[in-house]
């Protein structure tokens, strides 16, 4: 049973330019996108920043509206929503079956609002009357370890990680199907940040969390989930089950995003690899394989033609020319 | 992770501050700017009188007495042979033999005495109460007589009557166009930044090719485009549109600016993904953040209609006379062989510049404390 199941998703931004707004070029901030999560199931969305994660997750969202592609969402069991032409009227209803957790959690509060309110708020809009609300947001502070007293503070009390958890707790108030973390944790202290992952681990327990990570280093990627995609310049490039790709990472790419894991190991330090050059820029990308130019196993196949996605072993697919010949380090 | 919880454990100190309101925070903040805080009293002192001006002049700001022309600052008297007893001299006019000039001389053998809560001209309180009773006025003098703290002006009126009583109507064209542009600028800054696209565009064109008009042609033009049979009211009325009509532009850039802003803001994107109205959203979300920044735009906004409308009335193209207002009590010291001969006329000056820069600060005060989050 999947949750969600996004196919050929693209969002492209129009450049206009001169007195008449024609348009000369696009954007390809995301270019033909696919990829699924089970109930259940925790899929990580990895890339350097440009490369168009945030978008997917916002398009899934419909905080953006998707150029083409499709969305299908099942708010519950045994039945499926296309979201991306959906009309705004039919869209608010399953807003509540969708939620996220967004990356900075001193702008994703509204300072003017006590902590109770802002928990209370998806119940507010959604309908939820004001004595089940009380008790939930009791209940809601408890689950993401917050001591009751929270409720009648205003967020400027409170510190990155702890903003972070009242975040989490907002996220949580309707028991969505679908929590989207844009980068819940890259914003937070290295100490916090393993507090909160804890935290996201003990709630998938618990509430059988069906969630979309999104992440821009794959460190923290690791314990969270259970497939990862890596995308670079609007595509993935890889989607792989987590210990397998961190173990034999397909794609350069990933190797590359792999050997930059800072890792407390002195032995490692030498075999840091860096990645060469710029991101590519998604209004003017590079023929053939995105990834070329900084490529270091890049050959004239890969200047010319763009690789496909394909499965090279059962549940894991790549994009990359050289992915049967190369051999890739991964991390242990 | 229960260390995460405990260090939440507040003191009583702590515990005011974590539920400290946004009013609270910015007011704590403003408290600690010093100008802004004497500037806010000053300001607040100005309304009171612009609120009590009748009860606080002394004699009928319009009543004119040829008798008493150009009759210099007077002093109280506050003893009298040792005893507390204030008092003001009378007066005696004598006509220079050379330059055939009224000239007034003390007497001090004719000693009025000030009262407090004396009788003087009937007014309405508030427009609504009738009495004659005013803060200060003398027991028993002849007609003629009186208190003239600042002095006269050609026609024989007090000028500080004549100021505390053009307080209200210099003051309160502000407010009013302030208020004008601040309906106008909220509504139109807000369309534009809300809804974008093409009406964004014409909008911001419009504000633009207003802001390039030079103002002072702009305001002769349509000064002069007032019938001269309007009534006083129905001129002041038409001052503050015209006023008001650049005024707007600037909120409106402001308002336009927060909007966009705030719509990228998460907390506004975490309420519509939680499904809340678009009217929530602006009402609960985004209009409370930037309540405080209208507030001090509009503190600032305040001084300049003042020196419009100033200005406007000294060049004449503003109120007329018999309207009182500070640019009025100017114009009467354009004139410098008057103002050689009766220098005390420039003293409408000084309340302008005063509340003037009071208002600034208070601007600046309340920008500062504005975002108390920043």
């Amino acid at each position: 049973m999947n949750v969600l199941e996004v196919s050929e998703l693209r969002k492209h931004y129009p450049i206009r330019a001169g007195l008449l707004r024609r348009e000369v070029g696009r954007v390809r901030a995301v270019d033909g996108v696919s990829f699924h999560i089970a109930a259940g199931e925790t899929l990580a969305l990895v890339g350097e920043s440009g490369c168009g994660k945030t978008t997917v997750s916002r398009c899934i969202l419909r905080a953006l509206r998707a150029t083409s592609g499709e969305i299908r969402f099942a708010p519950e069991d045994g039945r499926v929503v296309e979201l991306v032409g959906l009309p705004k009227r039919q869209l608010r209803p399953l807003r509540r079956h969708m939620q996220m957790i967004f990356q900075d959690p001193y702008s994703s509060l509204n300072p003017r609002m006590m902590v109770g309110d802002i928990i209370a708020e998806p119940l507010k809009v959604n309908g939820v009357p004001a004595a089940e609300r009380q008790a939930r947001v009791l209940e809601l502070l408890d689950l993401v370890q917050m001591p009751a007293s929270a409720r009648s503070r205003f967020p400027h009390a409170f510190s990155g990680g702890q903003r972070q958890r009242i975040g989490i707790a907002r996220a949580l108030a309707l028991q969505p199907r679908l929590v989207v973390a844009d980068e819940p944790v890259s914003a937070l202290d290295v100490s916090v940040q393993a507090q909160i992952i804890n935290l996201l681990l003990d709630l998938q327990d618990r509430l059988r969390l069906s969630m979309l990570f999104v992440a821009h280093d794959l460190g923290v990627v690791r314990h969270v989930s259970d497939r990862v995609a890596v995308m670079y310049v609007g595509r993935i490039v890889e989607v792989a089950p987590t210990a397998t790709l961190y173990r034999t990472p397909r794609h350069p790419y990933t190797e590359a995003l792999l050997a930059a894991v800072p890792a407390p190991d002195p032995a490692r330090r030498g075999r840091q690899l860096a990645v060469l050059g710029e991101v590519a820029d998604p209004a003017n990308p590079p023929p053939g394989c995105a990834f070329h130019p900084r490529c270091p196993y890049a050959v004239e196949r890969c200047r010319i033609e763009r690789p496909e996605l394909t499965e090279v072993t059962p549940g894991r697919w790549t994009s990359c020319h050289r992915a049967r010949e190369l051999e890739l380090a991964g991390v242990g | 992770m229960s260390a995460a919880a405990a260090d939440i454990g507040a003191t009583a100190g702590q515990d005011r501050f974590a539920q400290a309101t946004q009013l609270q925070l910015t007011w704590w903040r403003f408290r600690r700017h010093r100008l802004a805080l004497i500037s806010l009293f000053i300001v607040a002192l100005f309304y009171a009188v612009a609120v009590f001006a009748d009860f606080l002049a002394i004699s009928d700001p319009h009543a004119t007495d040829a008798r008493r022309s150009f009759i210099p600052p007077q002093a109280i008297h506050l003893f009298d042979d040792g005893a507390f007893r204030p008092h003001v001299y009378g007066l005696r006019g004598v006509r220079d033999p050379q330059t055939f000039k009224l000239v007034y001389t003390p007497d001090p053998n004719r000693k009025l005495p000030v009262t407090l809560f004396a009788r003087g001209y009937d007014y309405a309180l508030f427009g609504l109460f009738e009495t004659n009773i005013h803060l200060l006025g003398i027991e028993g003098g002849s007609r003629g007589d009186g208190i003239f703290l600042l002095g006269t002006d050609q026609l024989g009126r007090d000028l500080y009557s004549r100021m505390v009583v053009a307080t209200r109507v210099s003051l309160s064209i502000g407010l009013a166009g302030v208020t004008l542009s601040l309906l106008l600028g909220v509504l139109l800054g807000g369309i534009s930044g809300l809804y974008g696209g093409w009406v964004d565009t014409v909008i911001q064109r419009v504000i633009e090719i207003l802001r390039s008009i030079p103002t002072i042609p702009l305001w002769m033009g349509l000064a002069a485009a007032l019938p001269n049979t309007w009534s006083v009211t129905q001129v002041y009325l038409a001052i503050t549109v015209i006023i008001s009509l650049i005024g707007w532009t600037d909120l409106a850039r402001v308002v336009r600016g927060r909007f966009l802003s705030l719509r990228e803001e998460d907390f506004v994107v975490a309420a519509e993904l939680a499904g809340a109205s678009q009217g929530r959203i602006i009402f609960r979300h985004m209009l409370p953040s930037f309540a405080s920044h209208i507030i001090a735009a509009v503190s600032l906004a305040l001084p300049a209609m003042i020196v419009s409308e100033t200005a406007l009335s000294f060049l004449g193209l503003g109120l007329r006379p018999p309207a009182v207002s500070w640019g009025i009590l100017l114009q009467d010291a354009q004139n410098i062989q008057v103002l050689a001969g009766a220098p005390w006329l420039l003293s409408a000056a000084v309340p302008v510049t005063v509340v003037i820069l009071a208002f600034n600060f208070l601007g600046d005060g309340l920008r500062d404390a504005a975002d108390p989050y920043g």
